[in-house]
């Protein structure tokens, strides 16, 4: 029977069906951090077992780390705490812990792919939702909660009901300005916050097949904002090429052994997916999102759209546009902007920053914004200065931060005012998200340089 | 970890009829630095509950004494967003033992039947029904059967049917969880590790 990539990699890990429940599903790869792994590891204490498979979990402390003097104490005794806690518990049960100073530490879906921990045809799982990043590569990646963080470590497995099958479709070029970042938004915008509930996404078509490893991983980073469990694409020459050579990457015969099974993971061109979207590449513009959702999102030179025109209902719709302080029918264009954010597992890697640097290149930061710029890992923060990016950033008014999470979720000291505007490259615009009363509207990297450099909401297509 | 049996629950329940309530509202991240299970109940909703000078939202459902019970019923894609268990955590410690809705995010219900409280999802048709009769009564008891799988507005007599895995159902009445299910096969999961094409 012809089969998907995604019912390919799926059956290949199931251990066992159980009749009128879930599958049990092996997991390859688990990478913990320190905010929704303690009480796992507090439940494994009071059960008394052990960690069947120590060296299948890599931890790092990325959600609550500071982003400035990271050689310092960490001064939030509950952060500190917790970041205690993570080494702890990583050294008591054998799994490689890379805390804060560490060369490896950084967020956990940038470094992963970094060092080779993801691979294609394998499936991975951490308790945070982005972890379908890792789909990129082909593998099955999606987010758990704390309960099976604990499966997980105490019996590699876990239970899974196997999700429906999704494909989207994107043939075409995209147009100047267009990013990585505006395709996602630009899918979410089309199947709302909660499309993809249910289904588990499969990215095909020339668009994804042109990206980069960066930009593949920001389209699969943003799956779960459309409901999806998780997102993937089909491995090619990009990803072996990307894979090939990286610390835990397999080696020698190995390699060769594993290329070969990487080379036959593509859905069969008979295979039936419950559900498919097409889309024309030419269509898609510079995107930026009006509302508390990121479903809330348009073209950048679109107008907000009134309610009647808008799935779900006019109570919510209102509450949202009200916290924004924004209109239905108002352009974004020209809208005042205080903070503008780079990073995270969405846009937090080299070429979000080249992208950014693109634009500021020769120009000035706009005196009242406040630009955060931080880089997804320490091989992130080492390449935006080998390769130049910084002198340019420093001479047009932008300073680097440290590698964290920092902004997308302001667990640390990084959060935007309340009722303060933030163009951001992350991936939520809940109310509050990026601090209490904190006003989001999330965008690619490109029009946050644009919003950096005039202070507004502007089209990047403008400065390019 | 083993949690409380769930049954038959028969309570007045709590309307918050917004729809894509995200888990950032349910308990946002500065609340997420506990390294033990205790006192997320105090932050559920905590920026729609309380002003930043931390007195209660008079506005705000839970601040508001007409409405009390085990049941919150939600509007649709409830529990949207981040993966944090905090989140069930949070309804679980207020109180709450049954969230209704016509339309669940995925990780949030499976966070939900992994500690013990029973998602239940019924048709938009019958969320609009809960709604009204709570509006017209606050004190409207919903009787919610596991066993049965149906959901009951009592003071009316309505009545739907509800979907559950009958291996989640299981669990929840005899009060199990996946890891005593998983710690019996270990032996079968070594194996196949051992078998693994990679």
């Amino acid at each position: 029977m012809s089969k998907t990539l995604f019912d390919k990699v799926w059956d290949t890990h199931v251990v066992r069906k159980i009749e009128g429940g879930p599958d049990v599903l092996f997991i390859d790869r688990h990478l913990i951090h320190e905010v929704t792994s303690p009480v796992a590891f507090l439940g494994l204490k009071s059960r008394g077992i052990k960690v069947l498979y120590p060296k299948r979990t890599f931890a790092t402390a990325d959600h609550n780390t500071p982003t400035i003097n990271q050689h310092l104490p960490v001064q939030d005794p509950l952060s500190a705490n917790q970041l205690k806690a993570l080494e702890s518990n990583s050294n008591e049960y054998g799994i490689s812990y890379w805390g804060l100073g560490h060369q490896k530490n950084g967020i956990v879906h940038v470094v992963g792919p970094e060092y080779g921990i993801t691979q294609p045809g394998a499936t991975i799982v951490c308790g945070d939702s982005h972890t379908s990043t890792h789909g990129a590569f082909g593998a099955i990646a999606f987010g758990i909660g704390t309960s099976e963080v604990e499966m997980v470590l105490a019996t590699q497995c876990i239970m899974q009901e196997k999700p429906k099958k999704m494909r989207i479709n994107i043939n075409g070029q995209l147009g100047k300005g267009v990013t990585p970042k505006d395709v996602a938004l630009f899918i979410i915008s089309q199947l709302s916050t909660s499309g993809a509930t249910g289904y588990f996404v499969e990215y095909a078509g020339e668009i994804f097949e042109n990206m980069t490893m960066e930009g593949r991983m920001t389209v699969c980073n943003l799956s779960i904002e459309m409901g999806a469990r998780g997102g993937m694409i089909a491995p090619d020459q990009t990803t072996f090429d990307y894979v090939k050579g990286r610390e835990f990457s397999p080696k020698g015969e190995s390699w060769n052994k594993a290329l070969a099974y990487y080379q036959s993971l593509k859905s069969d061109s008979d295979a039936i997916f419950d559900i498919e979207y097409s889309y024309d590449g030419a269509s898609i513009e510079p995107m930026i999102t009006y509302g508390t959702n990121p479903g809330m999102g348009m073209g950048i030179s679109h107008s907000i759209p009134n309610a009647n025109d808008v799935e779900g209902g006019a109570a919510s719709y209102a509450k949202s546009l009200n916290y924004m302080g924004f209109n239905e029918g108002e352009s974004m264009m020209g809208k005042p902007v205080d903070y503008v954010f780079i990073g995270s597992c969405t846009n937090g890697r080299i070429e979000d920053f080249r992208a950014f640097t693109s634009i500021v290149k020769g120009k000035k930061k706009a005196d009242h914004v406040t630009a955060w710029l931080v880089p997804g890992s320490h091989i992130v923060e080492a390449q935006i200065k080998e390769e130049g990016l910084l002198d340019i950033l420093n001479e047009a008014g932008f300073t680097l931060r440290q590698p964290g999470c920092s902004a997308c979720l302001a667990m640390n000291d990084d959060k935007i005012p309340a009722g303060k505007y933030a163009v951001s490259t992350s991936n939520r615009n809940f109310e509050g998200r990026q601090g209490p009363g904190s006003r989001t509207m999330l965008a690619s990297p490109l029009v946050a340089a644009a919003a950096a450099i005039t202070g507004v909401v502007t089209d990047p297509r403008t400065l390019i | 970890m083993a949690y409380d049996k769930f049954n038959i629950l028969k309570s007045t329940a709590v309307p918050l009829a917004i729809e894509n309530v995200d888990t950032d509202q349910i308990i946002p991240a500065r609340f997420l630095k506990a390294t033990e299970r205790v006192g997320f109940g105090d932050n559920l909703f905590r920026d729609w509950r309380y002003n930043p000078d931390h007195t209660p939202k008079s506005d705000f459902v839970l601040n508001n004494s007409l409405y009390s019970g085990k049941i919150l019923v939600g509007g649709k894609n409830f529990g949207s967003g981040s993966s944090r268990e905090h989140a069930a955590w949070a309804v679980y410690d207020y109180g709450f033992r049954c969230v209704v809705s016509s339309f669940f995010a995925d990780i949030f219900k499976n966070n939900c039947l992994n500690i013990g409280v029973l998602p239940v999802q019924v048709s938009a048709d019958f969320a609009e029904k809960i709604f009204r009769a709570i509006e017209a009564d606050p004190k409207t008891e919903i009787e919610v059967n596991l066993p049965e799988q149906h959901i009951c507005i009592l003071s009316t007599g309505q009545k739907e049917t509800f979907d559950i895995s009958s291996y989640k159902k299981d669990n929840m009445v005899n009060g199990f969880d996946d890891i005593d299910y998983l710690q019996n096969i270990k032996t079968e999961i070594e194996e196949f590790a051992s078998q693994l094409p990679l």
